[in-house]
């Protein structure tokens, strides 16, 4: 099975594991990124922090492989890279417990969720974040055992080889077993199933001629290079 | 041509209207309650309209905007043709959208609306439910309220565009327990198909499989346990659904 309909192609088989081509994410879920927002998280339009988790879904247009180039569209000088830690989900998940949910898990994987960079979170377009390309992941699927502990691994972010943040999963405010258990009270997710756990703020930005890298521990580093769209 | 997706008998099965029956591909004509209905055809990326008919819109005091609202769906959420829809208990709104579904038959990018409709593959029907209960003001519609197991109702056929004279101009209708609830008709679309396939393909590449639900007019009344939903469009058939208490669901 192929995503992008040959403009851009991710194998979703990674031996032992399929994805299934649906990514779901976190937003806010970094304590950073909640902090970013300060007291405007409780005035209009927002009226109040997020109580349930706050997602988002990549469709299989933006799923890329490490090394795609991501597009920057005329007029937008940069785009952001919130750099991420995904669960690869197992076996079906409805109604998993914080304490089980990492048996639902089959491992891990680095998702760069990209986008134009957006000021208000009351009601985006999805054309910031939905664009072709714009979930690169990888570079290879992590198996959950060869991971120690998921709630405590570091992110690093280079542009152009230069470190721009470092993260830690330790800081989510929803850590990968209370996410889950969470997300899936009211949405079951499929064997292949991306769920990526949220990003730190600010988020790095990368403008055309820049590579980004992101490293975790064990996962590996996923490169996306980054050029303007073809006028 | 109508077709259908349908578990009989130990198998999964394309099927086509025969009477008020199905036909089975191997030939075999059964009753529609003999079959578990799917929905019928594997989607793709399921993206839909918030907001797309004037005068839902009012009902919800929303301010058109210049660009459409748009939102994604899992594949998770997709329901067939005579499934139960879970209503937690102690939710105060629960309601149906009746909505025609575009579905996609070639990869469309950067598409002009004159050429649009060339990219259709065919119609159905969609009923996108929504528990207000769970609005939250970040991102959007929140996939608590939209993106719930169940919640997005598609089928009972998939109908090849060729016979749909105009998707721009059909009726919708929503029954609840049999009395009329909602009506419309495709023609009240703030952004209408060909728009819409032009706006998206600018940014994302639409893939076959990959199905667009236009929005709901206005009459959404909330549904309780045991309510039985039923969402006509002119020319695509009638969509059932029956709301389900937790109970059912060992909740």
């Amino acid at each position: 099975m192929q995503a992008g309909a040959g403009c851009f192609s991710i194998p979703f088989d990674v031996p032992p594991y399929r994805l299934s081509g649906a990514v779901y994410g976190a937003l806010l879920n970094h304590r950073s990124a909640l902090a970013a927002l300060g007291e405007a998280a409780s005035r209009p339009p927002y009226g109040a922090p997020p109580r349930a988790p706050v997602l988002y879904i990549k469709p299989r247009n933006t799923l890329a492989v490490s090394g795609s180039v991501v597009r920057i569209p005329a007029g937008t000088p940069e785009l952001e890279v919130g750099a991420c830690v995904g669960l690869v989900i197992g076996r079906t998940a409805c109604r998993v417990s914080e304490s089980r949910a990492l048996d639902y898990v089959a491992g891990y994987l680095i998702v760069a969720d990209v986008s134009i960079p957006h000021s208000s979170y009351y009601r985006p377009s999805i054309r910031f974040k939905a664009r072709d390309g714009y979930c690169p992941l990888g570079p290879a699927v992590t198996a959950r055992a060869a991971v120690a502990n998921p709630d405590a691994l570091t992110l690093r972010t280079y542009v152009d080889g230069a470190l721009v943040q470092t993260a830690s999963t330790a800081d989510l405010i929803r850590p990968a077993g209370r996410l889950l258990a969470d997300v899936t009270e009211f949405m079951t997710l499929a064997p292949g199933d991306v769920l990526a756990l949220g990003a730190a703020a600010p988020a790095p930005r990368a403008s055309s001629g820049r590579t980004v890298s992101i490293e975790a521990d064990g996962l590996g580093s996923l490169r996306v290079p980054f050029m303007d769209a073809p006028a | 041509m109508m077709r259908a997706r349908v578990a009989y008998a130990g198998a999964v099965h394309d099927a086509t209207p025969e009477r008020e029956d199905l036909r089975l591909a191997d030939g075999r004509v059964v009753t529609e309650e003999q079959v578990v209905w799917l929905p019928p055809f594997e989607p793709g990326t399921v993206i839909a309209l918030g907001l797309n008919y004037a005068d839902h819109a009012k009902e919800l005091a929303f301010k058109a905007e210049d660009e459409p609202l748009v939102f994604l769906k899992g594949r998770g959420t997709v329901l067939g043709h005579r499934g139960a829809t879970r209503r937690p208990s102690g939710v105060k709104f629960m309601h149906y959208e009746c909505e025609l579904a575009v579905v996609i038959g070639r990869p469309a990018r950067q598409v002009a609306r004159s050429q649009a409709l060339t990219h259709v593959a065919g119609y159905c029907i969609a009923n996108d439910y929504a528990i207000r209960d769970y609005l939250e003001n970040w991102y959007r519609p929140n996939l608590r309220v939209k993106n719930r197991d169940g919640g997005t109702v598609l089928g009972p056929w998939f109908v090849d565009a060729t016979d749909v004279a105009d998707a721009g101009n059909l009726g919708l209708r929503t029954f609840v327990n049999g009395n009329l609830t909602q009506t419309g008709n495709t023609r009240d679309l703030i952004f209408d198909i060909p728009s819409l396939i032009e706006y998206l393909s600018a940014f994302m590449t639409l893939s076959p499989g990959d199905v667009i639900l236009t929005g709901t007019p206005e009459g959404v009344v909330n549904v309780m346990p045991g309510d039985v939903v039923t969402c006509e469009i002119d020319g695509l058939g009638r969509l059932v659904n029956t709301i389900a208490a937790d109970d059912e669901f060992g909740r």
